[in-house]
């Protein structure tokens, strides 16, 4: 995957105060950085760097108290997310629930249940299309959350900690189905390219999936560490038993203190 | 062989129940009847079974209960209808602004604390003795329960569903029909049930104040001729439309709220 040099994203002095009672909770403090075309970012940090916020502010729902978010390309980029939690219309089958944002950007239905067919065969839910979201498994429910995210082709893909709810073996299926779907979306000959940008806990899935991990330090956030991964692609489940795997893991357990 | 005969059991279980329950009801009629007969009341204090029952065939063939019957269950209609609509449109604003909220909230709180009984009377002087006083009383009493249910309804729609709807870019009227409607709308129904039995109480307590029809009406001559039977049909026929109101919420339920959990 050829990454190009020229940021389509900067983010410059972001810092976020949430008022409380006593002088305000600063939970973003100077986050600064950039994101290249096609890059995949992962964001490393404890429960509470402001991870979550961080998300929110580039998906536009919400205002930093300082700082500022560019986007090259366009004032409002295409954006698909992920949620911690599947965050399923309860009321929609599988189907319906998929094909939201084809219906919200006015595509003629018959059109959409197309595409949306097209994304469940992608996240293997074949079969699932008329079921509503209270009979599916975690795992499914993430995957349905995953192929809304993707169906209108965003320009980004934000995701928050989307695998944190599975059981291992199904997250480590599931972090080789993510990174064979992003490659597959990337434009064949020079384009914009998609951009994701995830948020985790886990050392071993920032490394399985991302070109850089940023780290972010206990509340309030801040980027302590931008780590290149160069571990060739496509990557497989044993590539975490290479020796620079394991150099970069340590690294990024130093970081995070 | 144990499984099948367990897996038969719950089906066994509700088609006894279903029995259980025509059981008791029949079981009630017989008391009546022994009551009627054992205690020796007159016809115009304590009616037989039978004696309603031939009231309500003279009343039904006269077409007089038709007639009453219809005006009661257009005035039900048109109040239920007034009253939900209302209730509906300012629920959904006050449930999205908090400064309307303070505002209204002694209105509605002290609305509460007004017996809606003791001042029919007024809104039959107001308003005249002909239908529009008891569809007011009705909209009136079916206002309440509606309002709260669609303001916690609205309320409880999930934050996380607002912010998918942000982020991609809906518009406030897409956040209301895909989001806020389905996400309020089993709460909502359940007010709307509270309501449609109301409503009944409402259009009869307007009937009884002062009405020249309407099973309310009804009541009061057949309690004023002695004629008691025809006071037990209008009621029976009031517990119809009652079930018949709440039986349509039922089924709006069915329909629309499928996909919750049993
Ligand atoms: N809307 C809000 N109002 C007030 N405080 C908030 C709000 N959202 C987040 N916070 C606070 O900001 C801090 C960072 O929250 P955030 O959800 O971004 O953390 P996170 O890194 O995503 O944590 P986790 O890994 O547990 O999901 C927390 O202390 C949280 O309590
Ligand atoms: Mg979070």
């Amino acid at each position: 995957m050829t990454v190009s040099k020229f940021p389509i994203l900067t983010v410059q002095d972001l810092s976020v105060v949430f008022p409380d009672n006593n002088g305000g909770l600063n939970a973003l403090d100077d986050v600064s950085f950039e994101v290249c075309p096609q890059e995949f970012i992962c964001f490393l940090g404890p429960s509470g760097s402001g991870k979550t916020t961080l998300l929110r502010i580039l998906a536009g729902l919400l205002r930093p108290t300082e700082g500022q978010v560019h986007f090259v390309r366009s004032q409002q980029p295409k954006i698909g997310m992920v949620f911690q939690q599947s965050n399923l219309m309860p009321w929609r089958t599988v189907m319906d629930n998929i094909k939201l944002p084809l219906e919200l950007e006015g595509m003629g239905e018959s059109k959409a249940r197309v595409r949306a067919q097209e994304m469940i065969e992608l996240v293997g839910l074949q079969g699932f299309e008329d079921n509503w979201p209270r009979d599916l498994s975690g795992g499914m429910a993430q995957r349905v959350a995953l192929a809304r995210a993707l169906i209108h082709d965003p320009d980004l893909l934000l995701l928050d900690e989307p695998f944190g709810s599975l059981d291992a073996i199904t997250r480590e299926r599931m972090w080789t189905e993510l990174s064979r779907i992003w490659q597959a979306r990337q434009p064949v000959t020079d384009g914009p390219g998609k951009t994701v940008i995830m948020v985790t806990h886990s050392i071993n899935e920032s490394l399985f999936l991302a070109d850089r991990v940023l780290v972010l330090t206990q509340r309030p956030g801040r980027v302590k560490l931008d780590l290149k991964v160069d571990l060739p692609r496509p990557r497989k489940e044993d590539i975490r038993y290479t020796p620079h795997f394991g150099k970069l893991a340590r690294k990024l357990r130093e970081a995070i203190e | 062989m144990t499984s099948p005969t367990l897996r038969n059991l719950p089906r066994v279980a509700s088609k006894n129940r279903h029995w259980l329950g025509l059981g008791s009801l029949l079981l009630g009629l017989f008391c009546w009847w022994l009551a009627a007969r054992v205690s020796g009341l007159p016809a115009f204090i304590l009616p037989s079974p039978s004696d309603v029952w031939t009231r309500f065939i003279k009343a039904l063939l006269d077409g007089s209960l038709f007639v009453h019957t219809g005006v009661t269950l257009l005035e039900i209609l048109l109040g239920l209808g007034t009253g939900v609509f209302l209730a509906t449109v300012l629920g959904y604003l006050v449930a999205k602004s908090r400064a309307l909220e303070r505002a209204l909230s002694p209105y509605l709180v002290a609305s509460q604390a007004v017996p809606l009984v003791a001042i029919a009377p007024l809104l039959v002087i107001w308003f005249g003795p002909g239908m529009f006083s008891k569809m007011l009383i009705c909209a009136l009493i079916v206002f309440f329960p509606v309002l709260v249910n669609t303001v916690v309804g609205v309320r409880a729609v999930p934050p996380a569903l607002h912010d998918l709807m942000r982020s991609l870019r809906a518009s406030r009227r897409e956040i209301l029909i895909k989001l806020e409607v389905p996400a309020a709308l089993p709460v909502f129904l359940g007010g709307l049930r509270i309501g449609a039995t109301l409503s009944v109480i409402g259009a009869v307590v307007g009937e009884l104040v002062g009405a020249d029809s309407g099973l309310g009406f009804l009541i009061n001559v057949g309690r004023g001729q002695y004629d008691t039977a025809l006071v037990f049909v209008a009621v029976f026929t009031l517990i119809a439309l009652a079930l018949m109101l709440y039986g349509f919420v039922i089924l709006l339920e069915k329909k629309f709220l499928n996909w919750q959990e049993r």
